[in-house]
């Protein structure tokens, strides 16, 4: 039986092994699909942006590889697939992408609860993005509930950096042996 | 503490800055969102990337059907003979109004052939499912499971067994995008059932009920009262029930009367539609000879 790291983030002297770009790819798309997972109600308020939160994930980890440019391309995908106005998500992806970019080296200091407060900071700035954009172009103001789900993906960030980081440390710990 | 340096050292060739990259791609959204807005020359990229995402679309479908056909696998036989029996009665009951139904339309027909009026409303009725609704927050739409393959055309009404529920808006090649009545400044023509007051339904958006605008406070409206489409604006046909009034507000010292209406149809709910057949082209409003459209039109008809 080959043994498996343990379900918990790499300690800081972990060395981590290279992602591989069709995981990132994959994992794009499947948070892609989690986006589109057809939803109603209480649901549909929970629903966190599955991909905005990978996006995130990968934007810090390898910015080298996921940056605005994709960021603004899978924003593009979203607007067709939400069918809001074009340009709306691409420029928050966009934004959120920079903002990863420019705030990574201090989020990847702390705890992963801690590194969650500041990703909740980051996508609850990409919702009010869209909320701005939405709102200039004559919409309504949502419910206080609009919130609610940029907080519940915070909440998933420790489980989703945990699975994401899983692929790369799994080798790791089988080589040693 | 040694100060780390923002900057990739130069032996790293990173291509332009993240600034340069978010100015431009910034830049470019912001264009995009102007361009979508005004003029909606963009149609055609969404209908592209909205084909290359339809598989991504039924694969997340799925496991819903999965779910469905398992479910009415294990439906039981009494269940299903007693839905039956059930059926069979609502059906009987229903006959005389169809059949009655059947009559008014020939006789409608004939007279409108007798009065040389054109048919109002043409093309087969088309059953389609809900996919999913539309996660915008801003906005109240839904997606339909037949598009422009199917037949569907841009501004056919959506209805479900009870009422109106919104209008095509958007059709994609293997779909379609209904915008509910219950959209911010989605409009229909209603005419109160009781009172045959006509007036205008204006939806508010999410999580707020719709009102009819502009409404004398003495006109002849009640709490209670049905609201029928009038079907004067040639998109809904006349007679579709659509909303119930939930409250009138007469307050003296306002213009207008605030009244509120609740949609019948499960607007949010139904997953079976049917999308009706488009209306016929209605003619152009004459123009008023006071005022017109634009300079150069009025300056041709007076030199004519």
């Amino acid at each position: 039986m080959p043994h498996l790291p343990s379900f918990a983030y790499a300690r800081p002297d972990e060395i981590l092994l290279p992602v591989k770009p069709w995981f990132v790819i994959l994992t794009l798309i499947l948070g892609l699909i989690g986006n589109l997972i057809p939803v109603s109600g209480v649901a549909l308020t929970l629903q966190p942006d599955f991909l905005a939160l990978v996006l995130l994930y990968w934007c810090i980890q390898e910015p080298r590889m996921i940056s605005v440019g994709m960021a603004w391309c899978l924003g593009l995908l979203m607007d067709v697939a939400d069918a809001t106005v074009f340009g709306q998500h691409a420029l928050a992806y966009a934004v959120l992408a920079y903002a990863a970019e420019y705030f990574r080296r201090r989020v990847l200091r702390f705890p992963l609860w801690q590194q969650a407060a500041q990703v909740a900071v980051l996508l609850l700035f990409c919702a009010a993005l869209v909320l701005l954009v939405r709102v200039v172009g004559g919409a309504p103001m949502p419910r206080w509930t609009y919130a609610v789900g940029p907080l519940v993906g915070a909440l998933l960030w420790p489980v989703l950096t945990i699975l994401l980081q899983w692929p790369q440390r799994l080798r790791r710990s089988q080589a040693e042996r | 503490m040694r100060h780390i340096s923002v900057e990739p050292p130069p032996f790293f060739h990173r291509g332009p800055s993240p600034f340069a990259r978010l100015a431009f791609f910034g830049l470019l959204s912001l264009a995009l969102l102007f361009t979508d807005t005004r003029y909606r020359y963009l149609e055609n990229v969404r209908q592209v990337v909205a084909v290359a995402l339809y598989p991504l679309q039924r694969v997340v479908q799925l496991p819903g059907e999965a779910l469905a056909h398992v479910a009415n696998y294990f439906s039981s036989q009494k269940e299903l003979a007693g839905d039956n029996a059930a059926l069979k009665q609502q059906l009987l009951a229903e006959a005389p109004v169809v059949q009655g139904h059947q009559l008014l339309q020939q006789e409608n027909a004939r007279l409108r052939a007798l009065l040389n009026v054109e048919k109002r409303f043409q093309g087969a009725t088309i059953a389609a499912e809900v996919l999913y609704s539309g996660r915008d927050p801003f906005t109240q739409k839904l997606f339909v499971d037949k598009g422009e393959s199917a037949g569907v055309q841009p501004g056919q009404a959506v209805i479900d067994e009870v009422g109106v529920v919104g209008q095509v808006t958007r059709v994609f090649p293997y779909m379609a995008e209904v915008t509910l009545v219950t959209d911010k400044d989605h409009a229909v023509p209603v005419k109160v059932e009781r009172s045959g007051v006509r007036s205008v339904m204006y939806g508010a958006g999410t999580g707020r009920l719709p009102e009819l605008r502009f409404l004398s406070p003495n006109v002849e409206i009640q709490a209670g009262d049905r609201l029928l489409t009038s079907g004067i604006d040639g998109t809904y046909p006349a007679g579709l029930a659509v909303a119930q009034v939930v409250s009138v507000e007469r307050e003296t010292g306002q213009i207008f009367a605030r009244v509120t209406c609740k949609p019948l149809a499960g607007v949010e709910k139904s997953p079976h539609l049917l999308i009706l057949g488009r209306a016929a082209a209605i003619q152009q409003r004459p123009e008023e000879p006071a005022e017109s459209d634009t300079p150069r039109k009025g300056r041709g008809r007076r030199r004519g």
